[in-house]
């Protein structure tokens, strides 16, 4: 079998007294789309400062498509892209420049040009080519981080919360080069506060929390975890809420108009079934039941705060 | 080799695009130095017992560009890629220490020699300059250059702020400087001062530097090309060390 794209184990961090990273152990597979999640400080951009040889590990080791990131630096580099988070510039130099300085520090001379160039194409980058990095807005500046992270066209690219801050056609621009770029072979690393980003775009997902991995599934084994557990029922009555009981509208979460909201904590039928009793006994009529089940941010949100307690 | 080149490229396209502000800023306060204490002192002094106050001026204020814009270009250049959070291009590329290392310092030591060649231009006309030996001349300005380039090096991974980078450069470089005879030849100093300058490192750069043009030295030249060489390798074998370590720069 090949050797997975990136390989941790052990790893340990710490800055003070605080464990950053708290022994991850973490394969991700050669062409994968992995979505890192996890809350503030859980430790996502530790991990990837870490894999980027930007951060040294106290413990452990990580290697890149075969590479150890310390022993073997320069060939586990070269196999990696990273789009920083923060918004970084070079405020010297114009946008191509910046690109043609960042793909000689990679080995490559003229001969990459025209990659450069088709990448200031598909960024939409060109108009903006010769214009110094200080001028751009905070979108322009974002698509310029992608392009020098692709410049020496790497196996891996790692983006950490690379849609933070941009406008929709930005994130659309940037979602549909991603998935061009996974789609051609390439091992792609994201991280993102937004959920419905990580359940659009990723395969396999790792929920990391207080430096450890809490979760490490496929997005569709994520989401069943979530599947058979229903959130909420929503009841409607056959009358205002307002003329129900006292004692049969404290049962429920919320209530307007003629429904009601029941939070469902464990299995749903018998909690269904109990509901519907009380319905019966106080002689109101139920016309429709409606159930909703956990997404992506629920599972995330539940295996965090399992962690935590 | 290209990961050097471009680095080297990058530094130098740095200070080239402000030139005015890292080439002819500081030759213009050196010609100031030169123009008003050639004035002050000129006329009482001479030294070596036969050189003109301002011939010997000449080459001190020289060398005294080379390093300290040497100096200026390595510290600046990272003290401010690490503030704006832009060494981090740098930091992900697959360049060697020894590629980080020797691009910073080249191009540190061509604008030092950018700078030196443009007070001893402007400077030449008005003075009588000998040239005893072109080679020491350029061993210690290359010398002196790499010297303070890597000492910029330190200084601009240990500096977290601007301010330490300032006080680096103000409470160690400047007093170094000018207490190590850009503007006095040894032999007019006490013996306990002449003996508290050999203890600094860039006396001998001055003192070998001047040698090249005069023919005359208050240590022998080979001495201080030796001193010299010895210092620059304890610095380099220092910087290698904490690049290879990370520290101040892979947290």
């Amino acid at each position: 079998m090949s050797k997975p794209a990136i390989e941790i184990k052990g790893l340990h961090k710490r800055y003070g007294s605080v464990a950053a990273l708290d022994g991850i152990d973490l394969e991700i597979p050669k062409g994968a789309f992995f979505g890192l999640l996890g809350p503030n400080g859980a430790g996502k951009s530790t991990l990837i400062n870490a894999i980027a040889g930007l951060t040294r590990p106290d413990r452990g080791t990580i290697s890149v498509m075969g590479h150890d990131v310390i022993d073997d630096y320069q060939a586990a580099r070269r196999c990696l892209g990273v789009v920083p988070q923060e918004l970084v510039f070079d405020a010297f130099f114009t946008v191509r420049e910046v690109l043609r300085i960042q793909s000689g520090y990679f080995g490559l001379g003229r001969e990459n040009y025209d990659w450069i160039e088709q990448l200031l194409y598909e960024l939409r980058l060109q108009d903006k080519a010769n214009s110094n990095m200080r001028s751009l807005s905070g979108g322009m500046k974002r698509r310029v981080l992608i392009a020098q992270a692709l410049v020496h066209r790497p196996d891996i690219v790692i983006l950490d919360e690379p849609t933070a801050g941009v406008d929709i056609e930005v994130r659309q621009l940037l979602w549909a080069l991603i998935r061009r770029l996974h789609g051609e072979g390439h091992t792609i690393i994201l991280t993102t506060h937004y959920l419905e980003e990580a359940e659009t775009l990723c395969e396999r997902i790792a929920i990391l929390n207080m430096g450890r991995v809490v979760a490490l599934d496929s997005k569709q084994g994520l989401l069943s975890r979530g599947e058979d557990q229903v959130k909420s029922i929503e009841f409607t009555v056959d009358r205002p809420v307002t003329t129900l009981p006292d004692a049969v509208r404290g049962l429920f979460a919320q209530s307007a108009d003629q429904r009601c909201v029941l939070d469902v904590k464990g299995d749903c039928g018998p909690t269904l079934m109990a509901a519907l009793e009380v319905f019966q006994a106080a002689g109101i009529g139920v016309m429709e039941v409606r159930t909703e089940r956990a997404d992506l941010e629920d599972v995330f949100m539940d295996i965090t705060r399992m962690d935590r307690s | 080799m290209t990961g050097f080149r471009t680095l080297f490229y990058k530094e130098v396209l740095r200070f080239y695009k402000v030139m005015l502000q890292t080439v002819l800023a500081p030759m213009v306060t050196t010609l100031l130095y030169l123009l008003v204490f050639a004035h002050a002192i000129g006329g009482h002094v001479q030294v070596y017992g036969q050189v003109d106050y301002r011939s010997f001026l000449i080459p001190g204020l020289i060398m005294m560009s080379i390093i300290q814009n040497a100096f200026a270009n390595s510290s600046s250049s990272l003290i401010q890629s690490k503030v704006a959070g832009n060494i981090v291009f740098v930091l992900l590329a697959p360049l060697s220490y020894l590629e980080f290392y020797a691009a910073f310092v080249s191009a540190a030591v061509l604008r030092g020699l950018l700078v030196g060649l443009g007070v001893y231009l402007a400077a030449s006309p008005f003075a009588d300059l000998p040239m005893h030996s072109p080679f020491f001349i350029a061993v210690f300005a290359i010398l002196g250059g790499s010297i303070l380039a890597t000492l910029g090096i330190i200084a601009g991974i240990w500096a977290e702020k601007f301010d330490q980078l300032a006080s680096f450069q103000n409470f160690v470089v400047l007093p170094l400087t000018f207490l190590s005879g850009v503007f006095y030849s040894l032999r007019s100093l006490s013996s306990f001062w002449q003996g508290m300058s050999h203890l600094n490192p860039l006396f001998y750069m001055i003192d070998g530097f001047r040698y090249g043009f005069f023919g005359i030295s208050d240590v022998s030249p080979v001495a201080s090309l030796i001193v010299a060489l010895g210092f620059l390798a304890a610095l380099v074998a220092v910087t290698l060390f904490i690049l290879k370590r990370g520290y101040r720069l892979r947290h």
